[in-house]
């Protein structure tokens, strides 16, 4: 397929405007631009079949199955973008809510957040959440930001130090650090799971916390939050639940119940707003009783019978414009009030059985990675097919050409060759069995024709892609 | 004989350090690399930086990963390996030579005691894999 600037031809316009007729009013001579600008020329009909086009290479949950693992990358129900759409919420100007004058106009969305937040917090056993983040990362900062509060104000500034499992989520560090803290890995067990005897050795007294992610990212629920949870506010440390694997275990565990403090949700990943490339994402932050005077404000409260802004006593500040990414805000009350409770039950129900029914579909062909039992994204590792020539990356590649997208290779990093599948709940059985019955033909090719997976995929829109050259040559004209 | 050279000592961490003149020289056993797979970019720290043993010195990227390279002993970082900036395949063709990381003086010896010899090397990463 050509770029759209091979398309171009000198002098071609979608558009041809009229003479000016009425004065010219120049912009100032700096901000004018000396040469033209390099934009493609192309008729209305170029530009239309050029994306008409690309936008059919697309692939995305809405048109193929997405197994991604570590990321819940699920389907967003349409019946959410209606209810984002309604007027009332699309056409609302935020500015509104800047002026207490204004207010009397914006208690729908005041009701919608501040309800949203309840939810939310009731969902995952916190005493209050706050929707300002605007991506999961961002409700990392925000929940290690509460933590630094939460020494600071006792006066513990010693305290500045975070410990995070291998097992943690791949972002937990980086935000600790941003927040300011130095960071420790915590080994987990060979089982894939933490012990409470390495947070032990990794304790002193400058730990201001431990961030865990349950299930971890080996798919592994963890046994010993509750005993970890314990030994650290015995420390003075407090326990950050990242919330990306939520979807394993909403309706069936909460976090506050098991001992967290603060934690982060996704919304475009457990509560199905649009996901991955600009979403826009929203991470929610949580909260238990100790870091509740100091979050993100201002919050919507309720006095009365209507809702105004107020914020919190010690407010760390604002993380975000307005209300954060407040759509997604619309569409995760919206999912939540479809489902229902039972419904949200289900949902963490069935993202189990899914993983499990495509486990044990797989587990004699492939290796699993643990022998504990996964919950909603079970992991294989190819080491020995990759002695066989055929490494985790060529069956990814494979998977391409049965048309599904690959699932997460290389990742977790305690996995060699790893292999990492979730399907998610609202995979049909049908669906998992064919998306099965490639991986099992894949696992054959591989006794039978391992050479021919140098060259998948052969089937997509364009081939086998050199990353190492992509990542080597960076060609970053277009910055 | 092991297949990891005797002449340096190794980490847990998959580096290894060894002599050079006065200074110590420092990069990523064989198996480190082989393991990243083709590497991409490397990241150097800054000539005259004080590290500590342990402490996250550099960095390497691959295609599957990124990770961070530890100081297996503490001392001032005198030397880095410019030439990776351009080419960081040299880390996976020549890891014990011309891929190393950078050079460090007034190197804590008592450091280098904590570190595995080539035979131990070895052992620990059969073990592990």
């Amino acid at each position: 397929m050509q770029l759209i600037y091979e398309k171009s031809v000198q002098g071609r316009r979608a558009i041809t405007l009229d003479p000016l007729d009425v004065p010219d009013a120049s912009l100032p001579r700096e901000l004018c631009r000396e040469k033209a600008a390099e934009l493609p020329e192309v008729a209305e009909i170029d530009v239309i079949r050029h994306f008409t086009n690309l936008s059919r290479r697309n692939f995305g949950v809405d048109s193929h199955f997405y197994p991604l693992g570590s990321c819940t990358m699920k389907y967003n129900p349409k019946i959410a973008e209606a209810v984002a759409a309604l007027p009332g919420f699309g056409q609302l100007h935020p500015q509104l809510s800047s002026s207490e004058a204004y207010w009397p106009l914006c208690q729908g969305a005041f009701e919608l957040l501040y309800e949203t937040e309840k939810w939310l917090a009731e969902i995952a056993g916190m005493k209050q959440t706050c929707l300002q983040p605007i991506a999961g990362a961002h409700g990392e900062l925000a929940g290690t930001l509460l933590i630094a509060a939460y020494h600071r104000e006792r006066g513990h500034a010693h305290k500045d130090t975070i410990l995070i499992p291998d097992s943690a989520h791949g972002t937990n560090p980086a935000s600790a650090a941003i927040a300011g803290f130095k960071v420790v890995e915590v080994p987990s067990h060979e089982d894939g799971t933490m012990r409470l005897d390495s947070v032990k050795a990794a304790m002193t007294e400058n730990i201001a916390g431990l961030m865990m992610t349950c299930p971890n990212t080996h798919g592994l629920f963890e046994p010993v939050v509750a005993e970890i949870a314990e030994y650290l506010h015995q420390h003075d440390a407090l326990l950050y639940y990242d919330g990306a694997n939520l979807n394993a275990i909403i309706g069936k565990a909460r976090p506050g119940d098991l001992g967290f403090d603060v934690m982060h949700y996704n919304l475009h990943k457990t509560f199905a707003t649009p996901h991955g490339m600009g979403g826009p994402g929203s991470g929610p932050v949580g909260v238990g009783e100790r870091l509740e005077k100091f979050l993100p404000g201002p919050r919507v409260v309720k006095r009365g019978e209507t809702f105004a802004l107020e914020m919190p006593e010690k407010s760390i500040g604002r993380l975000s414009q307005f209300f954060g990414n407040f759509g997604m805000a619309v569409r995760a009350y919206a999912y939540m009030r479809h489902l229902g409770k039972d419904g949200l039950r289900e949902v963490g129900e069935n993202a189990v059985l899914n993983a499990n029914y495509i486990f044990a579909r797989l587990k004699d062909a492939y290796t699993p990675a643990f022998d504990l039992p996964f919950m909603h994204e079970c992991i294989f590792t190819a080491a020995p097919e990759a002695k066989k020539g055929v490494r985790a990356l060529d069956i990814a590649k494979a998977l391409l050409d049965y048309g599904y997208h690959a699932p997460t290779v290389y990742f977790p990093l305690t996995v060699k060759e790893s292999i990492m599948i979730e399907p998610t709940e609202t995979e049909s059985r049908e669906t998992l069995d064919a998306f099965c019955d490639a991986m099992l033909e894949i696992a054959k090719k591989i006794e039978t024709d391992p050479d021919s997976f140098h060259d998948a995929p052969t089937t997509t829109p364009v081939g086998r892609l050199d990353e190492v050259r992509a990542a080597r040559q960076l060609n970053c004209a277009c910055l | 004989m092991s297949q990891y050279p005797n002449n340096c000592k190794y980490t847990k961490e998959h580096e290894w350090i060894r002599a050079d003149g006065a200074a110590y020289v420092v990069g990523i056993t064989s198996f480190a690399a082989e393991q990243l797979g083709d590497v991409t970019y490397v990241d150097l720290p800054k000539p005259g930086k004080e590290v500590k043993q342990g402490d996250s010195t550099a960095a390497v990227e691959s295609v599957k990963a990124a990770s961070d390279i530890y100081a297996p002993a503490g001392g001032r970082v005198s030397a880095v390996n410019d030439a990776l900036a351009d080419a960081p395949e040299i880390v996976n063709q020549s890891p014990f030579d011309d891929g190393w990381f950078f050079k460090l003086e007034n190197v804590n010896a008592a450091d280098l005691d904590s570190l595995m010899d080539a035979d131990a090397y070895e052992k620990y990463v059969g073990a592990q894999h």
